[in-house]
């Protein structure tokens, strides 16, 4: 099977119960997607398919035989960070990082969908996706500050710039 | 975003780069050369037989180099364990298995999908039993959990610690007392603190490699405790511990599940060592569940003797404490740290009777908390129970009983511990001036006046944390017994090289807290070395001194007030470079922007690099000099630290479907001086919503067999981003005395404070229906039956 | 963890998916694979061969033909939450999973699914659809009313497809109410109603009431529907009707609710369902 992966075609023969993540994380050596669970609900895998957000562990790789899939690895542009990575940086949206490239690659797919998302949206667009250290609260900033980036405008400034 | 490196400021974090950008090291990530792969056939049974295990078929499958029973690995002792009260726990579960998922053979092969393959066809035949199951079944000894031991109750815990006889005597009489009077009332409730699965994104994995040549066994593992490991694998396989690499990368969360020496933790370096290959074995989520420690599981009785007037006069707690089969690293000494904080801020006299019990289940151990979100979950519970019950503000009940200020420095706590500093009375008034908790106040109100039920809870809590003192190794705290016999230090190592870069080396590594950026602005305070320059490492048994690791709230307490003593050693020893090239006196050196500058004379000054170069170059050092720029501090403070706070809260209830939607959050905490607030406020969100998680949703369900029922997450709900809300926080600061830094500690502030504030509020909005009390979690199935109950 | 080894057919088109069902000892289809994989990877399930749809063309469009919507068997849920669809199945395929399995899941593959606590098959059981069905002896068309038989089970014979949902296009108004097992919505339902009613001449002329999460499978519920016929659609009529909820159902308790609750729990969402669908008709 062939697909694209963070812009370079890859081919190669796998078992068919490999599944996308697997496929990601040990054929390809990209181990910023990761895995916390199998039943499709922790979303530390998630990573775009044809510009979508999806679970890499709820997928098996033949069924990505022709796509193009963007990991976290892929999101930047050069050394440039994508937004999203640099409002998770500004904004505290990680401790641990385990849950992050999901959460930034789920993110992704929301803000292409939705450019401008109320925090309810946000909350619930992340729904898929959980994490154990943040409490949510600066994911939900940090995706807000790369929505605001991304369409131009200035972002809302941190808390602790507003209480200093 | 600010770079400056002063202390108390925002500084964007250091570890962040690499984990955005997927580039951070987990140990799942770690591929060696010809790696193998363990997978581990787990029990199904809670208590059974092991009347025979079959492993032909597996053993002449693709790829499978060994199966393992314990016939292979007896010799080998059991799992090491740190407080070893109770049953110890088998390698590979020895006869018979004590609680669904324990490990019974493991497989090696040349792929995960091989020893997952081989796993599935290693046949085993049990002989069932039954399972005790119950906490009260277990206790009465109706059946013994383990042959060997006298009673299913491994230890009894009580108030005041360290009484002898005589003064426990007097208090159950003066409590009697206090019953009989005519003007007490007496307020009791029992309520459940349920079993939970700490579920870090990240699963355990552990990777081993031996290298015989060198006789060194490198060994990685998402651990908590990595220095613990090292000994415990030397320990077992007979490796001093110079000779075991051990390295924790990036943990991907922790929260108690990874400060613990597991037994896949010996066995895959003991089976790589066997096989001479490197070997991988990372746990999948449902195993996660059965065989990573659990934790809480109280059930218990908490009463309140106290005068219509609010003067508390007693406060009991009788409750038995859920120990599961075995006992690991710290198991009986968890309802211990509850013991700590037994009487909260409180000045009532206090005695808890804690029964920890064996069961037929998975152990428990440390989760964020530990013990104390336990024990103040009663305390607060019971404390707003008697508020409504005398029909007084619980916020002036708990005023009224505060130990007041003036007892420090000094105080004593009714359970019988030295309290470093507290200011309790400013820090709840911080919340009830705070115009948020009005406007919850109003809020409820509004939306009872349309009809709805709505409350606001209020709790305030206490920690103890920042362990610790030295002298405590009498009582447990110390790795001894993974033949690490180091108390509980702070230990920290600064090295200035030679190009005035600065290496910060410390043994206890993060899991999510931020170690990088905090050490850095502890080090760049202290000695002026830019931050961009400082490097922080951790987490590697080679390069670091040995440490203790991260839990308990302790990490900054302890290990950052080391590395800021071992930043002042380095420091002076700066100064008297500096001294001796600007020819100035040392008293008069000071540290700023990367260089030592003279008080009062502003042109003269001298940059870190020439001083780190001169340092590396003895013979331009002042005579008797010694060569060099580097420090190792051990700090061992002089107490725990005991940071506090208030949390409140404003639920609706859908009096239809018993659903509870929390409004808004607010928080008043108090951890002492706060190195990065950014980083200390994410502590407390994290440590709120896993909170929030044991109010509503996590339940570690058994049925009466010892079945885990809910060992995976679609039935194990940890709350999303849709079921929390944002977080409103302030604070009192309150330094402590017994560090340096001030700072006390917040990595478990958040999940203490915060369940009883969520029940509180849920009755609250169910108290004109009559309900006293809901059992957590507050799923809507619960809320609903507990307002028929209390209707009929 | 990785599935059991299987084989993998991608099929290009349904008579060719529907020869390979027939070929092997224990196939199973997949669309989105939302379902069948965790299950695969659980190792509760281990068929010998799957035999994907996903990439036989024609079948991710929904279509209008007069009287009937049309849903292909590749249509994602995130398209039929966007798509002109009556409101209980648009609202039903919204809250169905969360945002990386809508884009994945399809309706057609939860219908089929037939899990006890599913959103959209009661949502096309309340529209009165009906599922084409491709076997091995041909198409065949089969009622909702008919296609849920037990837990976990449908009418589809081991070797058919279910390859499309038609939904009838009728007046009136719909809803789907739930309480999810977690505070949001994407969760699987503690209980759920869906409903369609229709008025003429300010009466109740046709309602149909079908619940998730309560009983073995999801199911009309009769009695509600029986009751409402006639009435007003007032808030006071839908509520006695709404008394009847679970009524020749048997109730069902598991983790997240007693029979007690979760027959409460079908009477309040069959009556919040109804208002809203009421005040839409």
């Amino acid at each position: 099977m062939s697909l694209t992966v963070n812009g370079e075609s890859v081919s190669a023969d796998v078992e068919p119960r490999t599944l996308l993540v697997h496929f990601i994380r040990e054929n390809l050596d990209l181990t910023g997607t990761h895995v916390g669970c199998e039943t499709s609900y922790c979303g530390a895998c998630t990573v775009l398919v044809d510009g979508k957000s999806v679970k890499s562990c709820t997928m098996l790789a033949v069924q990505a035989a022709g796509a193009t899939v963007t990991t976290i690895e892929g999101l930047a542009e050069g050394d440039e960070m994508h937004a999203l990575q640099e409002g998770f940086w500004e904004r505290h949206g990680l401790q641990c990082g385990y849950c992050t490239p999901g959460m930034i690659m789920s993110a992704a797919g929301l803000l292409a969908e939705n450019p401008s998302p109320t925090e309810d949206d946000i909350r619930h667009g992340i729904e898929g996706n959980l994490c154990r250290c943040t409490g949510y609260h600066n994911i939900v900033k940090a995706i807000d500050y790369a929505a605001s980036k991304l369409r131009g405008e200035t972002p809302a400034p941190a808390e602790w710039e507003v209480n200093a | 975003m600010s770079t400056t490196s002063a202390l108390g400021g925002v500084v964007r974090r250091r570890e962040d780069p690499a984990l955005v950008t997927g580039t951070g090291l987990y140990v799942d990530d770690v591929k060696r050369t010809g790696m193998l792969h363990a997978a581990f056939v787990r029990s199904p049974y809670a208590h059974a037989r092991i009347t025979s295990i079959d492993a032909d078929e597996a053993r002449s499958m693709d790829g499978v180099k060994a199966v393992y029973t314990a016939d292979d690995v007896r010799h080998l002792g059991s799992l090491p364990v740190q407080v070893p009260v109770g049953q110890a726990r088998p390698l590979l579960a020895d006869g018979t298995v004590k609680h669904m998922g324990e490990a019974v053979a493991m497989v090696v092969a040349a792929t995960r999908t091989q020893a997952q393959d081989a796993a599935d066809a290693v046949f085993v035949d049990y002989d069932a039993l039954e399972a005790v199951v119950d906490l009260k079944d277990a206790a009465s000894d109706r059946m013994k959990v383990h042959d060997g031991l006298d009673s299913n109750i491994l230890v009894t815990w009580t108030t005041p610690f360290g009484a002898d006889d005589e003064t426990q005597a007097g208090l159950v009489d003066q409590i009697a007392a206090a019953k009989d009077r005519d003007d007490t009332v007496v307020v009791s409730l029992e309520m459940n603190n349920q079993r939970l699965l700490p579920t870090a994104i990240e699963p355990r994995s552990v990777v081993a490699e031996w290298n015989s040549g060198y006789e060194e066994m490198t060994l990685w593992s998402s651990s908590q405790m990595i220095s613990a490991v090292a000994g415990a694998v030397g320990k077992v396989l007979g490796i001093p511990y110079n000779h075991v690499h051990a390295i924790a990368p990036e943990v991907g969360g922790g929260f108690g599940a990874k400060l613990n020496v597991y037994p896949d933790e010996i066995l895959v370096p003991w089976a790589a060592k066997q096989l001479g290959k490197a070997v991988k074995y990372t746990e999948n989520r449902r195993e996660a569940a059965v065989s990573t420690i659990q934790g809480r599981g109280w059930i218990g009785t908490a009463t309140i003797t106290g005068t219509r007037e609010g003067e508390v006069l007693a406060y009991e707690l009788d409750a038995i404490c859920d120990m599961g089969a075995y006992s690991q690293n710290f198991t009986v000494a968890i309802p211990f740290l509850g013991v700590f904080v037994g009487s909260g801020q409180y000045k009532f006299p206090t005695r808890l009777k804690l029964d920890c019990v064996t069961t037929h289940l998975q152990t428990t151990d440390a989760y964020r908390g530990a013990g104390r979100p336990e024990a103040i979950y009663y305390l607060e519970r019971i404390m707003d129970a008697y508020s409504r019950e005398i029909g007084m503000d619980s916020a002036a009940v708990r005023m009224k009983n505060f130990i007041p200020n003036e007892e420090f420095p000094g105080a004593m706590s009714p359970a019988g511990f030295a309290i470093d500093t507290g200011d309790y009375g400013t820090n709840l008034q911080a919340m009830l001036d705070l115009p948020e908790y009005s406007e919850m106040k109003a809020e409820r109100d509004r939306l009872r006046s349309e009809g709805k039920l709505a409350g606001v809870g209020l709790s305030t809590y206490m920690e103890v944390c920042g362990f610790g003192p030295s002298g405590l190794v009498d009582l447990g705290f110390s790795w001894a017994e993974y033949g690490v016999p180091s108390a509980f230090n702070g230990s920290g190592l600064v090295r200035v090289n030679p190009d005035g870069t600065a290496n910060v080396i410390i043994g206890t590594g993060p899991s999510g807290q931020g170690h990088k950026t905090t050490w850095s602005q502890i080090v760049s305070q202290q000695t002026g070395i830019e931050m961009d320059k400082i490097k922080v490492t951790y987490g590697d048994t080679k390069e670091a001194p040995v440490s203790i690791g991260s839990f308990g709230s302790r990490s900054a307490a302890v290990d950052g007030a080391a590395a800021f003593e071992a930043a002042g050693k380095v420091r002076e020893k700066a100064a008297k470079v500096a001294a001796h090239l600007l020819e100035a006196s040392e008293d008069d050196i000071r540290f700023e922007d990367g260089a030592a500058h003279v008080a009062g004379s502003p042109d003269k000054s001298i940059s870190w690099e020439e001083i780190a170069k001169t340092a590396y170059q003895p013979h331009l050092l002042p005579e008797g000099m010694e060569g060099g720029m580097e420090a190792h501090a051990i700090f061992s403070p002089t107490n725990a630290t005991w940071p506090f706070g208030t949390m409140a809260c404003l639920v609706s209830v859908d009096s239809d479907t018993g659903d509870v939607k929390i409004l808004r959050w607010v928080n008043v905490d108090d951890c002492g001086e706060v190195i990065n607030p950014m980083i200390v406020d994410g502590q407390i969100h994290g440590g709120v919503a896993q909170g929030i998680g044991q109010a509503l949703f996590e339940d570690a369900i058994y049925d009466g067999d010892g079945n885990l029922l809910t060992a995976g997450l679609i039935d194990y709900p940890m709350p999303t981003a849709a079921d929390v809300p944002s977080y409103e926080l302030h604070r009192t600061v309150t330094p402590t005395d017994v560090n340096p830094l001030g700072v006390k500690g917040v990595g478990e502030a958040g999940t203490i404070g915060s369940a009883q504030t969520l029940v509180n509020a849920v009755v609250d909005a169910l108290a004109e229906k009559g309900v006293k009390h809901v059992d957590m979690p507050l799923r809507p199935k619960r809320v609903w039956q507990a307002m028929q109950d209390a209707q009929n | 963890m990785y599935p059991r080894a299987f084989d993998y057919v991608a099929a290009s088109s349904i008579d060719e998916a529907v020869r390979e069902l027939g070929n092997a000892d224990f196939a199973k289809v997949m669309s989105g694979g939302m379902s069948l994989i965790p299950m695969m990877k659980l190792r509760l399930l281990s068929p010998d061969v799957v035999v994907d749809i996903g990439r036989v063309p024609g079948l991710d469009a929904i279509s209008e033909d007069g009287d009937a919507i049309t849903i292909g068997a590749l249509v994602t849920h995130e398209k039929t939450a966007a798509a002109d669809v009556p409101a209980v199945l648009k609202t039903a395929a919204a809250w169905t999973g969360d945002r990386q399995v809508r884009v994945r899941g399809t309706t057609c593959g939860a219908v089929a699914h037939a899990d006890i606590a599913a959103d959209q098959p009661s949502a096309v059981l309340a529209l009165g659809g009906t599922i084409t069905a491709q076997g091995p002896d041909g198409t065949r068309e089969i009622a909702a009313d008919d296609f849920f038989v037990d837990a976990m089970t449908s009418a589809l014979e081991p070797h058919e497809i279910l390859t499309s949902i038609r939904i009838p296009k009728r007046g009136g108004g719909s809803a789907y109410e739930k309480l999810g097992r977690r505070g949001g919505h994407t969760d699987y339902a503690v209980a759920g109603a869906s409903a369609w009613v229709e008025k003429s001449n300010g009466s109740v002329s046709d309602a149909r009431v079908a619940l998730t999460g309560v009983g073995l499978k999801p199911e009309l519920t009769r009695g509600v529907m029986e009751a409402l016929i006639g009435t007003d659609g007032s808030e006071s009529a839908v509520a006695s009707a709404a008394e009847r909820a679970v009524e020749g159902i048997t109730v069902l308790e598991d983790l997240y609710g007693s029979v007690e609750y979760k027959t409460h729990l079908a009477k309040v969402m069959v009556r919040r369902a109804l208002n809203q669908a009421f005040a839409q008709a």
